[in-house]
């Protein structure tokens, strides 16, 4: 390891090597997606010489993109909510309460978030169908829940098990109960992991496409992920479109990504890596 | 709950009983009475394009029919394949990708920012960017084959179920080895550095360090990256939904593809159910295999 540490030119030289395959072809579909179709298909290049909009601005124009924004945005978001809120609850409980059963919950939590998917499309669409849910927001939010849950509280166990007990034991000493104490003194410490465990999440709910595809029947409650993979050109692909629409749906999570990427690192391998 | 425990113990049972309560029945209301209606659904007749045949009980019909499809085990059959090559393609080209990312240089922060993207962005939108640079037209991988004397003139990639594979197992590696890279990464970052000093005192080589230090340090991590991305490819949808759809004609359909076709288009509620039966059970048992090896660690963090 030394004997590379010595040269770090040569290190960033590789890692600068690695990380072209990686961002290229998110650069391409942002160039693509500011070339004209007429240019996409006669001469590729990868330095758009005369950047253009008309593909955003027919996004909105002619397929209504801000309907599946919208939808996308209030799915995720709910879910996101409900998850946070009810899942701390839950995952204070499973770091910090002396109770039976808890390994037990713990799996059991475990084993749901492995779930594959598909295996509970067929019994799902039968409920929401039978509640009249085929096509609304309840009817995403609902089965969004299956995944998003046991990530929340999985997420939240490891945070809290990393808070300092003593200024709770200090207000339990003092006589606070367990519940005052919790609103007071641990959802205040565990405010940056209760973000980076919502941002984890909406990221998880904003790519969801099994759910929303089987669940959904038209454009008025498909979110992005559906719109953009279900999107027809009269005689060909649209693929100027789909790339705008494309740059669209990657926009906010990149955005979340670099802001908070130090966070979300820390999100992901924390379960993974320490114990 | 009796009253020998002194009372905050009791106070704090009926606590933990309100807080979990809530997330407990909602993930058991809306996965696993689903799941038992999955099980119980596959041994009945369910079809609603035939409404007037009710739901009678088959037994284990679905489940003959099922040993007998061709378009199941064909499509388990790409499911195995597309899970075996991209997950040791991933591991090893993660692996890679974190040992060169293992130490402070400049720029760590932006490198680490611009892995985490292709795992951050809709599996979705990252079929549909590979399938446009694979486009027979307008597809970059033509025009950069063709320029450095590969291919004679652009080829369809889409039309053969040999090369429909070579898109398809590209953008998996792309979207995931980053994301392999970041987990292994962070588990290099626990291993103590004095460790590779003393080594290096006693003049090991780097070769023997990675061998007998690295490796056998990292090994949960590896397992951990091993089981996550495994369970993930198992059950691959978004992918080859919107890079192939499964085609040319089903030769590169996963196993969650036919099972969504069967339920959503053709209407076979009975034999979807059947199938995503089969799904769950080869999960599962990945999945026990993980827990079990995670089992160990969950009672050393309760401490």
């Amino acid at each position: 390891m030394t004997a590379r540490a010595e040269r770090p030119w040569l290190r960033t030289l590789i890692v600068v090597a690695l990380l072209i395959p990686i961002a290229f072809p998110l650069y391409w579909a942002l160039a693509a997606s500011l070339t004209s179709e007429a240019a996409l298909f006669s001469d590729p290049s990868l330095w758009p010489s005369d950047p253009m909009l008309s593909h955003y601005r027919a996004l909105f124009a002619t397929r209504d993109f801000w309907t599946p924004v919208r939808n996308s945005l209030v799915v995720a978001g709910v879910t996101t909510l409900f998850c946070v809120t009810v899942g701390s609850l839950a995952a204070y409980a499973l770091a910090r309460l002396e109770f039976r059963g808890k390994a037990l919950i713990l799996g059991f939590i475990l084993a749901v978030s492995m779930f594959p998917q598909i295996s509970i499309v067929s019994p799902l669409y039968l409920l929401l169908r039978a509640m009249r849910l085929i096509n609304t927001y309840p009817g995403l939010i609902m089965p969004y829940m299956t995944f998003a849950m046991p990530l929340t509280v999985w997420l939240l166990v490891g945070y809290f098990r990393q808070l300092p007990k003593d200024l709770e034991e200090a207000a339990l000493v003092d006589g606070a109960s367990r519940l005052v104490a919790f609103v007071r003194i641990i959802v205040p410490l565990a405010m940056p992991g209760l973000a980076t465990t919502a941002i984890l999440t909406f990221i998880y709910c904003w790519n969801e496409f099994l759910f929303a595809l089987s669940f959904t029947l038209g454009p008025e409650r498909q979110t992005v992920p559906v719109a953009i993979a279900l999107f027809r050109g009269e005689y060909q692909v649209p693929w100027g479109e789909i790339l705008a629409a494309s740059v669209i749906a990657t926009a906010p999570v990149a955005a979340i990504v670099l802001l908070f990427q130090r966070r979300i690192v820390q999100g992901l391998t924390s379960g993974a890596v320490k114990g | 709950m009796s009253g020998r425990a002194d009372p905050r113990l009791t106070q704090d049972r009926r606590l933990a009983v309100a807080f979990v309560t809530p997330a407990v029945s909602v993930i058991a209301l809306i996965a696993i009475f689903p799941l038992l209606w999955t099980v119980w659904n596959s041994l009945h007749l369910q079809d609603l394009r035939m409404p007037w045949l009710g739901r009678p009980f088959v037994g284990a019909d679905n489940y003959v029919e099922l040993a007998r499809d061709p378009r199941f085990w064909s499509s388990l059959g790409h499911t195995l394949f597309f899970t075996v090559v991209t997950v040791s393609l991933e591991l090893v080209l993660g692996f890679g990708i974190a040992l060169a990312m293992n130490s402070a240089f400049r720029g760590r922060g932006a490198a680490r920012a611009t892995s985490l993207l292709p795992w951050a962005i809709p599996t979705v939108v990252a079929a549909l960017l590979w399938r446009f640079m694979f486009d027979s037209q307008a597809g970059i991988a033509n025009a950069l084959l063709v320029a450095i004397g590969v291919l004679e003139r652009p080829m369809v990639w889409f039309i053969e179920a040999t090369t429909a594979w070579i898109p398809v197992i590209l953008s998996d590696v792309w979207k995931t080895t980053p994301f392999v890279a970041i987990l292994l990464l962070a588990g290099l970052q626990n291993i103590d550095r004095s460790l590779y000093e003393a080594a290096e005192v006693d003049g090991a080589s780097a070769w023997w360090r990675l061998w007998h230090i690295t490796i056998p340090l990292l090994k949960p991590t590896i397992f951990v990256a091993l089981i996550f991305r495994t369970l993930d490819a198992f059950r691959v949808f978004d992918l080859l939904y919107a890079l192939t759809g499964g085609g040319p004609g089903t030769a590169t359909e996963p196993i969650a593809l036919y099972t969504h076709t069967i339920i959503l288009q053709h209407l076979r509620f009975g034999y979807g159910a059947a199938l995503s039966v089969v799904v769950f059970v080869i999960t599962f048992a990945l999945a026990l295999i993980y827990i079990r090896g995670l089992g160990l660690r969950l009672s050393g963090e309760e401490r």
